[in-house]
């Protein structure tokens, strides 16, 4: 939806206009150095840590493992933490991206909604009752969790007058998180061993993945992905008024229910593997529409390629600011993303996307 | 003495008084008593200890009702008298006064700010508060008079970071409260930061408080706890009176003699100082600030402030909870913010669902 510009802010860039680059052309050239940066990210990725390895050594680490300290940290550290994060990343930023286009609220993100809690709810509760320990055991349960949390915060939200304006669906998901939190911390305290293994994870943390659960992501969010992309056109559609979508022959209810179900797939295995981490998946499509301007086409793309970057980046950040400990990326996602938001909502043009 | 009943009285002189307060005069002076308020007060306050007097018994060593009312008099088993009044009566009594200090605190913030979800902890000031404390404990090691200098810093920090956040000529309550959603997430973001910074055995001990724990306190917390009371109090009785010309709007108050702006910041600074105090004496107990100021309300009638009874029904609450943690999962023990929590969120949601429902929120 165009907004009108107002009259003392004639000036101002109206929230969705043209992104800074605005050509078709501008926009590849720009994502091949997104693309390029968010390899520097991986490089980065597996290059820093407690143990340095040079670039050298991980060549030979992929082509000729002979077992050394230094391949099997490469091969079964470096490598699964950041295909996974790399996985999260393009999950978050996707599963952001779909959020605000169906429910059209600049404050739309897995994490303010709650989504992310809610899976990390039920993983805890899976592992903890069930003992299920394997990636494949637990995950289903994140995405109901996921589903669920989004449902009652969709609903809680969107009572009364108005519909779901950000501000009634942001509050909504704060306290379905807060309450899903304050459950989730009773059932690791009640559980010692559970508390142990879930300090960190529920923080948000890359340290545990192992390639066990880079594997088991990979299929979740491939078809998250291509469910998403399907779903770009009607996305635009969507953006311009439910009535509007159905004279151009798109179905507003058919597309916020699968994006829905993108959303949760992505968002919830995301969670399942890294934990509940916040922001990134707020942040990554402003930043995005901002860049590209109000195509959704674009903006997934690009979303999903800078939220993967920046979870990559905050995980390098994560492993050397606090050295020789390790903070958990969810810990230097809100150092950064918690200001961005502050920002957002400061915005004067806090309006319906 | 006398007490009055509204109406006309003394010929032609009127009480203009709403109906459920009786004036008591004495000599010159007179003072409004609010009937169900105090009525209230008391209800909470026998609650309150009822739920004390169990929690004083329970225990590795337990302790018969009797006893314990014995030990309080100051007789009986001298062991029992021990346990009851140097190893539990701190705990009950940090409990009951961090309540009434948090419930007070959250009605201050309802009432001034006009909008039932803004509470210190839903606008990030126990989050703040609970950084400055982390902050102390890791860096500076942690005596209470660092715990609770920091606790304050960090939640008038979080207030002002808040404020000049949400400021846009002028405050609004959901404004304030989105705003507060980004204060807790950066000041959480920085005590795991800290926690991850610090030793080993000041991270546990650390982390325990972070969830609102009544465990292991002593006289020093209960003392914490009297002195943000004893400071605090008498400001919010004193404005209170206030609280109701403000509630007419800013240019009714000024019509009748008040600085709004004057009594506003004071009684946000009180409210700042007793949720910061609660939370250096027992961690961010989470929302007994926002419940009990709405319980009360629901009770009493709108016109009138129920501070009072606000702070006797988070006394209640806490020691309730305490006492419930303690005795749920038995033997193990849960942090009383974990229950207040789990307890406190969905009041939240049925809040948020009514003010949307009736169309106030944003």
């Amino acid at each position: 939806m165009k907004t009108r510009p107002r009259p003392d802010t004639a000036t101002r860039r109206p929230v969705s206009s043209i992104g800074l680059a605005r050509g078709n052309g501008s926009r590849a050239a720009g994502l091949a150095i997104a693309l390029a940066a968010l390899s520097g990210a991986v490089a980065a990725s597996i290059l820093i840590g407690a143990h340095p390895v040079s670039a050298a050594q991980v060549y030979t680490a992929f082509t000729d493992p002979t077992g050394s300290d230094t391949d099997r940290i490469v091969l079964h550290l470096r490598a699964p933490r950041t295909a996974v994060g790399l996985l999260a990343g393009l999950a978050l930023g996707a599963a952001g991206t779909l959020v605000q286009a169906i429910t059209r609220n600049p404050l739309g993100g897995p994490d303010i909604l709650g989504v992310n809690a809610g899976a990390a709810l039920t993983v805890v509760l899976a592992i903890a009752a069930l003992d299920l320990v394997s990636f494949h055991g637990y995950v289903w349960f994140a995405f109901v969790g996921a589903a669920a949390a989004g449902v009652v915060v969709y609903a809680v939200g969107s009572l009364g007058q108005g519909g779901a304006t950000p501000v009634k669906l942001a509050l909504a998901g704060a306290a379905v998180t807060a309450m899903l939190g304050a459950v989730t911390s009773a059932v690791t305290l009640l559980d010692l061993t559970t508390l142990n293994e879930f300090r960190f994870w529920s923080v948000g943390s890359l340290g545990a993945a192992d390639s066990a659960i880079a594997a088991g992501l990979l299929p979740f969010i491939a078809a998250g992905l291509v469910i998403a992309v399907a779903l770009t056109r009607s996305m635009n559609a969507l953006a311009l008024g439910d009535t509007l979508a159905s004279g151009l022959g798109a179905r507003p209810h058919l597309v916020r229910g699968l994006g829905g179900a993108a959303a949760v797939l992505l968002a919830g295995a995301a969670t399942a593997a890294a934990g509940p981490i916040g922001f990134v998946g707020l942040m990554a499509p402003h930043a995005a529409r901002a860049l590209v301007g109000a195509d959704y086409r674009w903006i997934l793309v690009w979303s999903a390629v800078i939220a993967a970057t920046l979870l990559l980046a905050a995980d390098v950040l994560a492993r050397i600011m606090v050295r020789p400990e390790e903070l958990q990326v969810g810990v230097v996602t809100a150092l950064v993303g918690a200001p961005c938001f502050l920002y957002l909502i400061r915005r004067h043009t806090l309006v319906r996307l | 003495m006398a007490v009055h009943k509204t109406g006309p009285v003394r010929g032609d002189r009127y009480q203009v008084l709403p109906p459920d307060v009786r004036a008591v005069r004495a000599g010159g002076a007179a003072l409004l008593l609010h009937v169900r308020a105090l009525v209230l007060v008391c209800l909470f306050s026998a609650a309150a200890l009822a739920a004390g007097v169990v929690s004083l018994g329970m225990g590795d060593y337990p302790v018969p009702l009797g006893e314990v009312v014995l030990a309080l008099a100051g007789g009986g088993d001298p062991i029992s008298a021990h346990v009851v009044t140097e190893m539990r009566l701190p705990r009950v009594a940090s409990g009951a006064g961090v309540g009434a200090a948090f419930a007070l605190a959250g009605a201050v913030f309802q009432r001034v700010v006009r909008n039932p979800l803004v509470s210190p902890d839903v606008i990030g000031i126990n989050a703040g508060a609970s950084a400055g404390a982390v902050l102390a404990i890791t860096v500076l090691g942690g005596s209470t008079m660092f715990t609770v200098a920091g606790a304050l810093i960090g939640a008038f920090a979080s207030a002002a970071l808040c404020y000049l956040v949400a400021y846009q000529g002028g405050v609004s309550g959901y404004r304030l409260v989105l705003v507060g959603i980004g204060v807790t997430a950066l000041s959480s973001a920085l005590t795991s930061y800290l926690l991850t910074r610090a030793e080993l055995h000041d991270a546990q001990r650390a982390s325990i408080w972070l969830t609102g724990s009544l465990a292991n306190r002593s006289w020093s917390h209960a003392g914490v706890i009297a002195g943000a009371l004893l400071v605090s109090v008498p400001v919010a009785v004193i404005l209170a009176r206030r609280l109701r010309l403000l509630e007419l709007g800013d240019d009714m108050a000024r019509t009748l003699g008040i600085g709004p702006d004057g009594a506003r910041s004071a009684l946000l600074g009180s409210g700042v100082v007793l949720a910061a105090l609660a939370t250096a004496a027992a961690g961010p107990i989470a929302f007994v600030a926002l419940v009990a100021p709405q319980i009360v309300r629901r009770l009493l009638n709108e016109s009138t402030a129920g501070l009072a009874a606000s702070a006797a029904c988070g006394a209640m609450l806490t020691v309730a909870a305490d006492l419930a943690a303690r005795s749920l999962f038995a033997p193990i023990e849960l942090p009383v913010g974990v229950l207040t929590a789990v307890a406190g969120a969905p009041f939240l949601l049925v809040l948020l669902a009514r003010a949307n429902r009736i169309g106030r929120s944003g």
